[in-house]
């Protein structure tokens, strides 16, 4: 008798491997999710010490610390390990934690390609960080990798075109899996028009991945094939063309800065309405809105590259389509601004971060609408200007959105509550620091200051100088957040259901911390009604 | 930082109202905007600029205006009830799509006709090729045999080695300086027609308006012409990343008086035809300097 009964209580204990197995066998959601915050966050902190190290050789006038080889090897690396690295990954984590629980669905839809997925970025950043190490030094050609240049780099070059293989593949495995996800495991009930804005937003961001990385797939193997096959696809001298790369990897990289920024759309969409009592204002305009930015991006790419030399027609074209994109986007600050609107607000690190995302982000689009009026980009055009405009959607856009969404589901993840005055400071530490950090880079290109150049001619020294104090402060600011999340996992206050007042949505009709197979039985149509977004 | 958003456009606002000091001058604090520059184009880009930069501004008042507006009225710890019903408003929704879309067509068109002037590259009076290597430039006056290459001045070049131990708010002109600056007459609309020789540059000088990348196997076209009333020394730097050095290849143009330049021309054709070949280059030809003997040489190098 006892022997049938154990069985069954053993079918209700999860069958989940121990030790260093759960993580390297991982098939669960969140133990993936996790993972690949943990390595995202890990990848932050490289790609800032990185960022510190140029704001240090930046300081001031002269070179001081590094020969400018290795500055080169600095830009390129930080950008690169930032977004693939830090930002993408951060973002796969939470899809992985959040989008089975806000669907109704036990776990992801494919648990061993996730489990893959996940386990080819260690291997790929090892690759790229081990560069720093050969003949040559690391990739110096900065992250847009263009040919000619590119095809300088010593012993490191097949370790960049490798890795950003599995990278790519990593990212499209990834895709694959949050596509097959919200496609086939939505509980009964859950009609598209249901959906939480962070999954419509990971949804749109992952066709976006699967029709991009192949081409930065292709762009980099023709490299590849340049610099040891003897093909000239970019070179010149042998009939091939250099801005032809620049077209192939900007119809990569203007959908890619889509990729790093939706779902941070998805986030704050869901955090603003939280926090203010109130319903998300035009929900299908936001989902709407979305899809167009996404379509919008596959016809602006040239816009990356004025000064190459098109013909006019093609100049107009990419001016009026970039321009374009002020609308939608341009709906969506209207938007959460109207949700908060006769609201009830209340200003948890969730949803400061996500204001500060609501004003700063919309600087960096006032920016991008400056960029995009062609004779004017010939003046922005690779100087600092362009380097405050994409750090200021990138940094309190994208890491801002990672971090509302991380202060907002940590205690659902948990169980447990945060330090909330503590993580009150890393708010207000990092929003002042990101402005002393970024906005006087404004100031320094319009000057007249090239970006990637490792030492200056002195009259830029002033706003350098503050720059760089904005990046210290910043940079130090950062380590508050893994502390936060520590001392959250081991010794935060029990939380119920619900962590937050105004919190709807079907993750916050399971227990906290959420039992190992999320939804094992779907939700019923009333509480997915209750929890949906409008 | 809702305050600094606000501020940081005033203090713009401030420096554009006094009038900016020259890429020149020497104190950093004052440099916040773009040059006017000296050509009737970097004028109209300058304005331009400060057009959508207003708009930017206005819209910014209107939609900062409502989220600190929201976020002082509606604050929970102030007793304020949520309006559940305000969830949707299509009049609104439309107006709002609408309105951004008139602004846009009203900056589309001015800077549409700007970019057609800039495009127009017809009766230009002198014609330069600019060559861009690693890392410096070649001017190359096509019509009257006048060839030569254009580095940074030794003084920069020795301070800006690693821990040089050397000042460089002593050096004059600190990494904007060359040996040889680009000579041109003001007045007269000059044709550049940009390339290079080993991977890809960008001639950039701000106060002309103008940068073009230069690329080899590529011939780009790029003008301008420098008022009457301003001859002078105009500086600028490589835009494109193109190797260890990119921080280190300044541009110098020399605008002189017709007089003077046809003057410096016609010396400088003698001196060149004087010496036995044509221009040789420096220790470093373009073809020898890229540092990886792999990388093939362009296409277009001289």
């Amino acid at each position: 008798m006892a022997e049938p009964l154990a069985h069954a209580a053993s079918h209700d204990h999860d069958h989940k491997p121990h030790g260093w197995r759960r993580w390297v066998y991982a098939t669960n959601h969140k133990d993936i999710g996790t993972m690949y915050l943990i390595f995202a966050c890990t990848m932050f902190f490289i790609g800032g010490g990185m960022a510190m190290l140029i704001r240090l050789e930046l300081f001031k006038p002269g070179l001081q610390f590094f020969d400018p080889q290795f500055f080169n090897s600095m830009t390129t690396m930080h950008a690169l390990i930032m977004i693939f690295g830090a930002v993408m990954p951060a973002w796969t984590g939470l899809a992985n934690w959040m989008i089975p629980m806000q669907i109704g669905a036990p776990d992801m839809a494919l648990p061993r390609l996730n489990n893959f997925s996940f386990w080819i970025l260690p291997f790929a950043f090892t690759l790229l960080l081990s560069s720093l190490f050969v003949p040559g030094g690391a990739p110096a050609g900065g992250w847009t990798m263009y040919p000619p240049l590119v095809l300088q780099t010593g012993a490191s070059f097949p370790m960049l075109i490798f890795s950003i293989h599995l990278m790519g593949a990593s990212s499209i495995l990834g895709a694959i899996n949050v596509i097959v996800t919200i496609v086939n495991m939505r509980a009964p009930g859950m009609t598209l028009l249901r959906m939480p804005l962070f999954v419509w937003t990971w949804l749109i961001t992952a066709y976006l991945l699967i029709a991009v990385m192949p081409v930065l797939a292709g762009a980099v193997t023709m490299l590849l094939t340049d610099h040891f096959f003897g093909t000239t696809f970019f070179t010149a001298a042998g009939g091939g063309d250099p801005v032809m790369f620049q077209h192939i990897f900007w119809f990569f990289g203007h959908p890619e800065v889509y990729i790093l920024i939706l779902p941070a759309f998805g986030i704050v969409s869901e955090v603003i309405p939280t926090f203010s009592r109130k319903s998300l204002f035009g929900y299908e305009a936001m989902v709407y809105a979305v899809a167009s930015i996404a379509f919008l991006s596959f016809i602006v790419w040239a816009h990356h590259m004025f000064t190459v030399g098109m013909p006019l027609a093609a100049q107009l074209f990419f001016m009026l389509s970039t321009m374009l994109i002020a609308v939608p986007t341009g709906v969506k600050v209207f938007n959460w601004t109207a949700t908060m609107w006769k609201g009830s607000l209340s200003f948890e690190p969730p949803m400061l971060f996500a204001l500060a995302f609501l004003f700063l982000f919309t600087i960096g689009g006032f920016s991008g609408l400056m960029l995009a009026i062609v004779p004017a980009d010939y003046q922005y055009q690779d100087t600092y200007f362009v380097v405050a405009h994409f750090h200021y959607v990138l940094v309190p856009g994208a890491v801002f959105g990672i971090m509302a969404g991380v202060y907002y589901w940590l205690p659902k993840w948990t169980g447990r509550m945060y330090d909330l005055k503590l993580a009150t400071w890393h708010f207000w530490l990092s929003a002042i620091f990101v402005n002393v950090l970024f906005f006087p880079q404004h100031f320094l290109g319009l000057a007249g200051m090239p970006r990637r150049i490792p030492d200056y001619a002195v009259q830029f020294t002033d706003w350098n100088m503050v720059s760089s104090i904005g990046a210290f402060g910043f940079g130090l600011a950062q380590l508050l957040f893994p502390y936060i999340i520590w001392k959250c996992v081991r010794s935060g206050e029990r939380v119920g259901k619900k962590a937050w007042e105004g919190a709807h949505g079907l993750e916050w009709e399971l227990p906290s911390p959420p039992p190992y197979h999320s939804w094992t039985t779907p939700p019923s149509d009333a509480v997915i009604a209750r929890g949906a977004a409008h | 930082m809702m305050i600094r958003a606000k501020l940081a456009p005033l203090a713009l606002a401030a420096a554009a109202a006094s009038g900016f000091p020259s890429a020149e001058a020497e104190s950093g604090w004052g440099q916040l905007n773009m040059p006017r520059g000296v050509t009737e184009i970097s004028r109209k880009i300058y304005d331009l600029h400060m057009e959508i930069f207003w708009v930017c501004v206005a819209i910014a008042v209107v939609v900062f205006g409502a989220m600190i507006w929201s976020i002082i009225t509606y604050r929970k710890s102030r007793g304020a009830i949520p309006d559940g019903t305000l969830v949707h408003n299509t009049k609104v929704e439309f107006i709002w799509t609408v309105v951004p879309v008139i602004i846009l067509i009203a900056m589309a068109v001015p800077a549409a006709r700007t970019l057609v002037e800039i495009e127009d590259t017809t009766k230009t009076e002198l014609t330069i090729k600019v060559t861009g290597f690693q890392w410096g430039w070649q001017y190359d006056y096509l019509d009257d045999g006048v060839a030569y290459y254009s580095r940074l001045d030794p003084k920069s070049d020795a301070a800006r080695e690693l821990l040089s131990g050397i000042d460089p708010n002593t050096v004059d002109h600190y990494l904007l300086n060359v040996d040889h600056p680009l000579v041109v007459p003001v007045g007269t609309k000059v044709r550049l027609l940009v390339t290079a020789a080993d991977v890809i540059h960008s001639w950039w000088v701000p106060d002309f308006g103008v940068k073009k990348d230069a690329i080899p196997g590529f011939v780009n076209e790029a003008w301008f012409r420098v008022d009457t009333d301003k001859p002078g020394l105009y500086r600028g730097q490589c835009a494109e990343l193109c190797g260890r050095d990119h921080g280190f290849m300044p541009i110098v143009v020399d605008v002189r008086s017709k007089a003077d330049f046809a003057t410096w021309l016609k010396d400088k054709a003698a001196e060149q035809k004087h010496a036995a070949a044509p221009p040789t280059a420096p220790a470093a030809t373009p073809a020898a300097a890229p540092a990886d003997a792999a990388s093939p040489p362009g296409a277009t190098a001289s």
